[in-house]
């Protein structure tokens, strides 16, 4: 054993341990990482089918999504659709911190908390035409309680009437906030509008004790802070800042196909 | 040592050994990661593959260990494992892995892997310390399911997410209890499964190791 010390062993024994280890380690995430980006894009996917009242269980995700939702990026400025970038591969939340492609919020304006708003975002279409779709999706994001909260908005292609909300990744106190997850309360969103008048100032918001109005949805019982973050990411995405001008564009529709 | 049996090797950590409730080991991922039955489960699993393994592979090269960096030679094999179950579960268990989030990366710091490697696979043969291993795993896995048990019963009113007691939020009569699914419950449940194992075993109870002798009275001094 006395010899196992020696500096000479000691390096040795260290280096080719070290070897050894990297290049197992490095073999399991490079033979999985494949796998690991598809179940990625599958649980986005069955996110955006969810949200969107599509989801059965049971069925292939990818032919679905491929079928029924178009992906298109759009300029959030101009609400119009840009091709500026891929929709297939384009990641705003890469874009959001790249300072070529967003810019910098403060103060008033970034009542969602994120700190920087990429300039194109990516919106999912149910529905052939663009210009006057079944169902638009739209991906949200803001501060809950305790961190980030991101999910998807889904609206009928009016712009204006509710279909559902969801939130994919969030880390808020299970039973309290954590409740956003909830069917129940999710089902509490259908059919719900988001602007009392033709303009870009949303007027839903989740309201304590009872929602009576359609502009109104029922706050998550004991989740106060959560409740308020979710009504100040809708107000700042369905917002002038946000996705404004381009849901603006569809008020005129009908309530989609 | 070298006279262990399998069965006691991988049976005496379940109950009469336990790595949580006799060692007071692993307590933090047991506290994190217990609200539910199926997360427990991977979880356990998780650890008793990193344990079997690293006490396989730091016994398979003990002989070669310079005694001067043998922790941190057993640590690089244990974090070069956690990370390997850490991208399997990502691959094949999406869901789990991102309920389980970091947790798994914090197996490294489990101090019943390290300790078993240390005090286990130091000083015996491969298989044995395999199967310690496994054992150990065991133990930890089955506190685990026990704690998720109550946790998610009490809870979320379901065990492996089928419904047990509908909760009112689902139309039901059962209040769920909110406590239940915050880590510090998992405290409390750990303390009473130690309390019935040691009422069980009496032997499991330590010997105190000084006895607190009653409070004397104060003499009153006559003259004051």
């Amino acid at each position: 054993m006395a010899s196992n010390n020696s500096i000479k062993k000691t390096l040795t024994v260290a280096l080719a341990l070290c070897i050894v280890c990297s290049v197992v380690v490095s073999t399991a995430a490079v033979v999985l990482q494949p796998t690991q980006q598809k179940n990625q894009e599958l649980d986005r996917k069955s996110n955006i089918l969810q949200v969107a009242n599509l989801y059965e269980p049971g069925m292939d995700v990818d032919d679905a999504f491929d079928e029924l939702i178009t992906p298109r990026v759009i300029n959030l400025e101009t609400g119009e659709y840009s091709d500026r970038f891929d929709p297939q591969s384009y990641d705003q939340f890469e874009a959001a911190r790249d300072p070529a492609t967003s810019r910098t919020l403060s103060g008033e304006e970034d009542r969602a908390g994120i700190g920087r708003e990429e300039m194109y975002s990516t919106v999912y279409l149910v529905g052939d035409n663009p210009d006057d779709p079944e169902q638009i999706i739209l991906p949200i994001r803001g501060q809950g309680l305790w961190g980030l909260m991101r999910g998807f908005f889904a609206i009928k292609g009016d712009g204006n009437t509710i279909i559902g909300l969801s939130y994919y990744s969030h880390s808020e106190t299970p039973g309290l906030g954590g409740e956003v997850d909830n069917p129940r309360w999710k089902s509490k969103w259908k059919g719900k509008e988001i602007y009392a008048e033709d303009g870009m100032s949303p007027d839903i918001s989740l309201v304590k004790g009872g929602a009576d109005s359609k502009y109104e949805v029922d706050a998550l019982s004991g989740a106060t802070l959560t409740s308020r973050g979710v009504t100040n990411m809708l107000h700042f995405w369905l917002s002038e800042s946000g996705f404004g001008p381009y849901l603006a564009r569809f008020h005129g529709n009908s309530e989609g196909a | 040592m070298a006279a262990d049996s399998v069965k006691d090797v991988v049976l005496s950590p379940v109950f009469k050994n336990n790595p949580i409730a006799l060692q007071v080991l692993g307590i933090c991922s047991a506290l994190a990661v217990t609200n539910s039955m199926s997360v427990s489960l991977v979880m356990g699993l998780a650890v008793i593959a990193v344990t079997a393994c690293s006490n396989l592979f730091v016994s398979l090269i003990r002989q070669h260990i310079p005694s001067s960096i043998r922790i941190i030679v057993q640590m690089t094999i244990i974090a070069s494992l956690v990370i390997v179950v850490d991208q399997v579960l990502k691959a094949y268990a999406y869901e789990m892995s991102k309920q389980l989030s970091v947790f798994v990366g914090l197996i490294i710091t489990n101090c019943i892997v390290m300790g078993r490697a240390e005090a286990y696979a130091m000083q015996n043969g491969p298989i044995m310390s395999f199967l310690d291993g496994v054992g150990n795993g065991l133990g930890y896995a089955v506190i685990l399911l026990i704690v998720g048990f109550f946790r998610e019963l009490f809870g979320s009113g379901s065990v492996f997410g089928f419904t047990v007691l509908t909760p009112v939020q689902d139309g039901g009569w059962y209040v769920p209890n909110g406590l239940m699914l915050l880590p510090p419950s998992a405290f409390f449940v750990i303390g009473l499964i130690i309390w019935v194992l040691r009422s069980i075993r009496t032997e499991q109870v330590e010997k105190a190791e000084y006895r607190i002798v009653a409070n004397s009275k104060a003499k009153i001094k006559e003259s004051v």
